[in-house]
């Protein structure tokens, strides 16, 4: 390894350097700043983002490639995942901008808290290397019991951040011990060469499998499939709400991404991702795994869902069951279940963030997050209120939404392959059905029942107006105008491989 | 052949909703004529599609075709031939006449106005799209203004008429999105596209799918996906309540277009698509007609309230569409989808009159009227007359599609038929029995200052009985628009079974 290739690599590493570059600004600005004016720091983190993106958006992904020894890839997979966790979080700051939970604190070190997660993601999405993948998923966990628990006075949000670090603490233990263990069967622990030694077939299927599922309790944690969910509820209801929302979204994206490029480079080798990545592992069943983990998450998510009275409770169920449509998707694992997956991560990316940030300005208009208490929502603000049933709707999958064309995909290609999934579509579909009931109950209360006209219609601010229309209009038009949505995740199925 | 006249009709009450949402709202009359004025134009152009519709030919006609998403073969494709031109028509038509009957709508007019013309432009694409796909999105689309209609301007128990409306239909229309896929993979090369998946109908009759015949797999979820429409009984509990939560204009389109998409369904896609899953199909199918027939029928004789009587008329009527559909012979499709058509504008009728009284009497406990024509002659006479519509009198559109779809089912399902007749004979005993019970006899004392009927829903309601009166006496334009596209399918799939070995 020479300083020459480091150096040269150093090209391919500019959004991560602007974005560090960008963290350490904002703490250097944020001194100069009192905490009235603090939100400037808020500004320049969220100007700094947008730069960040740009430079994402830049990068030219067409030949992938392993950086720093092979630790990093940079290619169209991890590009992509970069530009949607980026939106997020400009999206999150924007939200976060308008909370009142958030105002009359010193909010300096919020934003770059923000800001490191979003690089821990960077990293994350991009690791090929057993350190950089548990570094970076180390650093994605710390940043967000930081957050969750920043309203330091409030014991709910205490009780979210402990709870978050108990279970991050053990799940990451367990990780770094399937890890150890891999490392020990094959020497080695850049994925590509762990690979190699997998497909030369001298590892003992029997511990392989425990191998596997430490590993899998490691990820499921970040995406709270269940069983690794119990942490979910509390954390959503304890944090700052943009920071539910963007723990909902985010890290989960970010999470699907390292589960996806481990198995299928660990697994296939070719960097082509299709069913041999699963056949590769003789003896193990590893689709029935991750049907199993896919229904339940579904299954459980919706129907505890059913009974949550509190907003942002309900969401964060329904979040655990649309994590379970998604690993539909990692059972598929080829090409179209990977795009699917990519395009849902997107969709619900809009969808869920809108549906918080409508959840916000209800809570700081009219003090409520209790869902029975949305009513006549949709009389007393008009605008809230239909921006709000898009949402609905689009979580729940109904078509001419975004959220319906996302599942679309995802069943799409369980179907291809005939009867091996066809069970699951089924069961995935319902699920659907039963997410209608529970959605659908907050738009009743927005508009169903005794209809006593407000006195005067509330208005709400611009800015939030207007993030609300950019996060719901490309729900309805995206797939309309010819879905460039899935052009663009279609294309970026592309892993490096060594 | 270039023109958009079906995008047109389609999409412009979506225009008109649009529309409706800038006009501010204490400008009742500018939302309300507005409203009725799209729907009217919207009617213009369904008889002028009519007027260009070549009756000699079956094929699909007036087509617009482009590709819409590459990367699934997903296209816009729409085109009518004659099994879709008179539901075109009834669509129009019904809509533009509920406008009238929402008349009375007392609370946020804006929001209901807006929605109905959604739901209108949802109807319409279902009817006038060739792809699978957008047919798809048109099915659901209108399932959202549907749970708002219901769930705001329903009646008192709306609120849970709403969600098992929604609930039920949703179940139904994941099925069908399975059978959609499938179908999707199973052709090759993959294709949404209705007519080419016809061409394709043998294969899907060799796959295997869930370790059985692919054909009849795909046929059983689109059957449920469409039967919980029509509704076939077992699937017919949503139907009463959401029929009586309704608002009159509502349970109008409910009864007038919406069930029919079932039957359409049936028609356009698994008949065509999968011929031999529906000859094996075509006993069951038969018998759940004739349950359909004979359970809706005693349910409605049992009412007490007028507008449930009504509703499960509904399910009584629908059962001859399915009885003629089964059969397979050109009579009986004839019948059949005529029978829709009648369908749609009698008991549009008869909603319509529920909805007058209820209006002004504020309940619909036929036990609780008597001697109503001594105070509203007019109203009587309006309803006797689509009573007699409804119980399938000889001289109303009704008697000829209800005599067509039993003489075409008689030769292939003898018993059935004869058992189905029974229905007829329940039909007029409960239709004659409500009537008697409403204005003959001891007029009841608390309605002596009824209003009569007025001019507004008179002219809902006159030109659907001119049409009733004139297909009952020359059925012949309407039979001319249908049988050639009608007769093809009924041979199409004969063949296919004939070439089967069935």
């Amino acid at each position: 390894m020479d300083l020459n290739q480091i150096v040269a690599d150093l090209g391919l590493f500019l959004p991560e350097i602007i974005l560090t570059g960008v963290v350490l600004l904002v703490v250097l600005y944020d001194l100069f700043q009192d905490a009235e004016h603090s939100i400037r720091s808020g500004y320049l983190a969220m100007g700094g983002l947008v730069l960040t993106l740009l430079a994402v958006l830049m990068q030219d992904t067409s030949a992938p490639t392993g950086i720093f020894s092979n630790m990093l890839a940079v290619d169209g997979f991890s590009n992509f995942l970069k530009v949607i966790v980026s939106i997020g979080a400009i999206l999150v700051m924007w939200m976060s901008f308008n909370s009142n939970e958030l105002k009359g604190r010193r909010v300096g070190e919020y934003y770059v808290l923000i800001l490191v997660l979003t690089l821990g993601m960077y990293f994350l999405v991009s690791a090929t290397h057993l350190l950089s993948i548990y570094i970076s998923l180390e650093m994605v966990s710390l940043m967000s019991f930081l957050l969750s628990g920043y309203l330091k006075e409030q014991m709910r949000s205490n009780e979210a951040a402990i709870k978050y670090v108990v279970f991050g603490a053990f799940s990451s233990g367990i990780l770094l011990y399937g890890f150890s263990l891999l490392y020990g069967l094959t020497g080695s622990t850049s994925i590509f060469e762990i690979q190699a030694a997998l497909a030369a077939g001298n590892v003992q299927p029997a511990l392989l499998l425990m191998v596997l599922v430490m590993v899998l309790v490691g990820f499921g944690y970040k995406i709270a499939a269940v069983p690794f969910h119990f942490w979910t509820p509390d954390v959503y209801e304890g944090a700052p709400v943009p920071i539910t929302a963007f723990l909902s979204v985010a890290p989960k994206a970010a999470g699907f991404a390292i589960i996806i490029r481990f198995f299928n480079v660990v697994f296939s080798g070719d960097g082509n991702p299709n069913m041999e990545a699963w056949s590769a592992l003789e003896n193990l069943n590893w689709q029935a795994v991750i049907s199993l983990l896919a229904i339940l998450s579904m299954t459980v998510g919706n129907v505890i869902a059913i009974q949550q009275s509190n907003i942002k409770r309900m969401l964060a169920y329904s979040s655990i069951a649309h994590a379970g449509y998604m690993l539909l998707g990692v059972v598929v694992a080829d090409q179209t279940g990977i795009a699917a997956i990519l395009y849902y991560a997107g969709v619900y990316m809009l969808m869920n963030l809108g549906a918080f940030f409508v959840a916000i300005h209800v809570k700081n208009a009219f003090d409520t997050e209790e869902i029975e208490e949305y009513k006549m929502l949709g009389y007393k603000a008009p605008v809230l209120g239909v921006i709000m049933t898009i949402f609905m709707f689009s979580l729940t999958g109904l078509p001419p939404t975004g959220g319906f064309i996302a599942k679309f995909y995802i069943f799409r290609s369980l179907i291809e392959y005939g009867d091996m999934y066809f069970w699951l579509a089924i069961i995935g579909l319902i699920n659907g059905v039963i997410s209608l009931y529970y959605y659908m109950r907050v738009v009743k209360a927005m508009y169903f029942g005794k209809m006593e006209l407000p006195e005067r219609i509330h208005q709400a601010p611009l800015n939030v107006t207007v993030l609300l229309v950019i996060l719901a209009l490309p729900l309805l038009l995206g797939w309309m105008i010819g879905d460039p949505l899935s052009g663009y995740a279609q294309s970026a199925v592309h892993f490096f491989v060594n | 052949m270039e023109n958009h006249l079906l995008s047109i009709v389609t999409f412009l009450p979506v225009l008109g909703a649009l529309a409706i949402i800038l006009v501010p709202k204490e400008k009742l009359d500018i939302i309300r004529w507005g409203a009725a004025a799209i729907t009217g134009i919207q009617l213009i152009f369904a008889i002028w599609i009519l007027s260009v519709f070549d009756f000699a030919s079956g094929d699909v006609q007036l087509v617009e075709h482009f590709a819409w998403i590459p990367a699934f073969n997903i296209e816009y494709f729409l085109g009518i031939d004659g099994l879709s031109a008179p539901m075109v028509l009834l669509t129009a038509l019904l809509s533009f006449l509920a406008v009238f009957s929402s008349w009375n709508i007392d609370k946020a007019h804006k929001g209901y106005f807006a929605l109905f013309l959604l739901l209108d432009a949802g109807m319409m694409g279902v009817f006038t799209s060739l792809d699978f796909f957008l047919f798809y999105i048109f099915w659901e689309v209108m399932l959202l203004p549907m749970y708002f209609l219901i769930g705001i301007w329903g009646g008192p128990q709306r609120e849970y008429a709403a969600i098992k409306f929604f609930l039920y239909t949703l179940f139904g229309s994941v099925l069908l999105l399975l059978g959609m896929l499938a179908l999707y993979f199973l052709s090759e090369p993959h294709t949404f596209n209705m007519l080419i998946l016809a061409e394709q109908s043998a294969q899907f009759g060799q796959a295997i799918l869930l370790g059985m015949n692919a054909g009849k797999v795909i046929f059983i979820l689109l059957f449920v996906g469409f039967a919980i429409k029509v509704p076939i009984f077992p699937f017919h509990t949503w139907l009463p309540l959401a029929h009586v939560e309704a608002p009159t204009a509502i349970s109008v389109i409910l009864a007038g277009v919406l069930l029919k998409m079932g039957t359409y369904g049936f028609l356009r896609i698994s008949w065509p698509v999968l011929k031999e899953a529906t000859l094996w199909f075509a006993l069951p199918l038969a018998i759940l007609g004739l349950i359909n027939i004979i359970y809706g029928a005693m349910a409605a004789l049992a009412q007490r309230d007028l507008k449930k009587m009504v509703a499960y008329s509904s399910v009584s009527h629908m059962g001859f569409v399915l009885l003629g559909m089964a059969a397979l012979t050109p009579a009986g499709m004839n019948g059949a989808v005529f029978q829709m058509f009648n369908h749609g504008t009698i008991s549009a009728m008869l909603f319509m009159l529920v909805g007058v009284v209820y209006d002004r009497a504020h309940h619909r406990d036929i036990e609780g009227f008597g001697g109503l024509a001594k105070v509203v002659p007019v109203y009587a006479g309006v309803t006797a007359l689509a009573f007699f519509a409804g119980l399938g009198l000889p001289g109303f559109s009704g008697f000829i599609s209800e005599a067509l779809t039993l003489i075409g089912a008689f030769p292939v399902f003898t018993w059935i038929t004869i058992f189905a007749t029974v229905g007829i004979v329940l039909n007029a005993g409960y239709f004659l029995w409500a009537y008697q019970r409403v204005f003959m006899g001891e007029l009841n004392s608390k309605y002596e200052k009824l209003e009569d009927i007025n001019g507004r829903e008179l002219f809902a309601l006159i030109p659907l009985a001119i049409i009733t009166f004139f297909l009952g006496v020359y059925p012949t334009p309407m039979l001319n628009l249908m049988s050639t596209t009608l007769n093809q399918l009924v041979e199409v799939v004969k063949s296919a079974g004939m070439a089967a070995g069935l």
